[in-house]
């Protein structure tokens, strides 16, 4: 069965194509990697998935719902952790979970333990009364983390995750992760800069490519097919070795800046 | 119902948190009363019309209402760039809960704003002339904060960083000040400035404030309260619209 079905996907800003006509599907209960250089249309395409950016043109189904026309129940659907930060600075970390697990309705009694759970799985238990501003780059990331898997959902959408973590933290989330996807069969599609992140989670990639999707298929699949020893070496096969000049907004250009800086 | 309680909360904390904010927003009023209060005074007295403190508090009070509870709406677009309002966005409650519950929280913010002025402007000699009415001035207070924060979610809803910000606030919050009899008393003043000053709901919070604290009134309590409502409703209906059709 799908749980994520993308047809003829374009998301124009002015005179920029974002995303170029893209069709992909992701089954229930897939581990889908969405790949691709900066720039590449990866955020963008995240963001009509979740309901945040209206598509210029195409169709959605997710979870068996148009995002244009029944966005609450695809947001009943889906949890996500985004790119670029998103707590609220002037809350503690615990308050952020709190709220989270408020709006997304998750029980009073389940929602205290599995707070408890989280921010003991990304360590950050001891400073729960901590405001967020006072936290490190890397800690924020965790508690955005964390927050992403408070409420159980059926798909979990994951910008770029692992940015800007320790290995540690790198490694219990995706323990978590991969125990969610067997025990409750949540279906996890992320993106990553990381190759060998991908290689060994994903049971199936995409790659995207200045706004279009130019492969899909298992790693296997996609080193065999560029004759690569790596999904990395197939990943510069089929995208090419120039790096991406962004003409972006300024926004944007921080958004590089601040990712520089993280790593 | 939960949605709205819990955004709701959230601005009142994050109010109580930044105490800069709290000291910051009460200094302004303090010195438009004092400057103004006492320097006008004397001349205010000679001509005949009374006490110009007790003529100009209530305009104070409408003042720090209409300037933290504008402020309070437009904090969405710094959520928007620090990136909490996706947050909120995503999550699996209705957009109209979301706006409602922080207009309430900005609402909530402004009123005890104006409550603070309103004490602050009994200790430098304002005297209001009956404390039953006190209540009901409080209930105004409410309805004008809940018009201005509505107003602020809707103009924030539709800038996209703070680069508006400063063309807000000098064509729209300062003449809305300026203009609504919050300093002067709007008899016998030019058509085209009594005209103006009828457009601008601030006017006849101000009015119903003046009305219920010093039993002098211009357009009458029923009228007053009347168009801040209506208005109120107004940008509510409008405020969601837009609050609804955000992307980011
Ligand atoms: N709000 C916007 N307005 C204008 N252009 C935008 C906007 N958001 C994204 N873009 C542009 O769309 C293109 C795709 O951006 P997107 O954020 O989807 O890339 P990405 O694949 O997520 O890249 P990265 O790996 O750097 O996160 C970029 O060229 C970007 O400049
Ligand atoms: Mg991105």
């Amino acid at each position: 069965m799908k749980i994520i079905e993308v047809k003829n996907l374009t998301k124009k800003f002015k005179d920029l194509i974002a995303v170029d006509n893209i069709s992909f599907e992701v089954e229930k209960g897939e581990i889908f990697a969405f790949l691709g250089p900066n720039g590449a249309g990866k955020s963008t395409t995240i963001k009509m998935l979740t309901t945040l950016l209206q598509p210029t043109s195409g169709s959605i189904v997710l979870n068996n719902y148009d995002p244009l026309r029944n966005p609450d129940e695809v947001r009943h659907s889906f949890g996500i952790v985004f790119q670029d930060p998103s707590l609220d600075d002037e809350l503690t970390a615990y308050e952020n979970m709190d709220f989270h697990g408020i709006l997304y309705d998750v029980p009073k009694k389940v929602r205290k333990d599995r707070i408890e759970h989280l921010l003991k799985l990304v360590e950050l238990w001891d400073r729960r009364k901590s405001l967020v501003k006072e936290f490190s780059g890397g800690m924020k990331r965790r508690l955005e983390i964390a927050r992403g898997l408070l409420h159980h959902p059926k798909v979990i959408f994951l910008d770029e995750p692992t940015l800007g973590l320790d290995p540690q933290t790198r490694n219990s989330t995706w323990n978590y992760l991969l125990e969610l996807n067997k025990e409750e069969g949540t279906t996890i599609f992320f993106t990553t800069h990381y190759m060998e992140e991908a290689e060994r989670v994903a049971q199936r990639v995409a790659i995207i490519d200045h706004g279009r999707i130019i492969a899909t298929g298992t790693s296997e699949e996609l080193k065999a097919s560029s004759h690569s020893n790596s999904l990395e070496e197939a990943f510069l096969a089929l995208t090419g070795k120039g790096i991406r000049e962004e003409e972006g907004t300024n926004l944007d250009r921080m958004r590089q800046r601040r990712k520089l800086f993280r790593h | 119902m939960k949605t709205i309680y819990i955004l709701w909360l959230r601005q009142l904390k994050r109010y109580f948190r930044s105490k800069s904010r709290i000291i910051g927003s009460l200094a302004q009023p303090l010195l438009f009363l004092v400057s103004l209060g006492y320097g006008f005074g004397p001349v205010f007295q000679k001509a005949g019309q009374g006490n110009y403190i007790d003529f100009l508090a209530p305009g104070i009070i409408g003042m720090s209402i209409i300037f933290s509870s504008i402020f309070s709406g437009m904090e969405i677009i710094w959520d928007r760039q620090f990136g909490f309002l996706k947050e909120t966005l995503v999550a699996p409650v209705s957009r109209l809960s979301i706006m409602i519950g922080r207009t309430l929280g900005g609402t909530t913010v402004a009123l005890m704003q104006g409550v603070i002025v309103f004490l602050i402007a009994m200790v430098a000699g304002f005297h209001p002339y009956n404390f039953a009415l006190l209540p009901l001035a409080i209930l105004v207070m409410l309805l004008v904060a809940f018009l201005f924060t509505a107003l602020g979610t809707m103009i924030a809803s539709l800038l996209s960083d703070m680069q508006g910000f400063q063309l807000i606030m000098n064509f729209l919050i300062m003449p809305l000040f300026f203009l609504s009899g919050a300093l002067f008393p709007l008899q016998g003043l030019p058509k085209a400035i009594t005209t103006i000053a009828s457009l601008d709901p601030l006017s006849y919070g101000v009015d119903a404030f003046r009305t219920l604290l010093t039993g002098v009134t211009h357009f009458g309590l029923g009228l007053d309260i009347l168009v801040l409502s209506g208005v109120t409703l107004l940008f509510l209906v409008l405020g969601s619209y837009f609050f609804s059709k955000i992307q980011i």
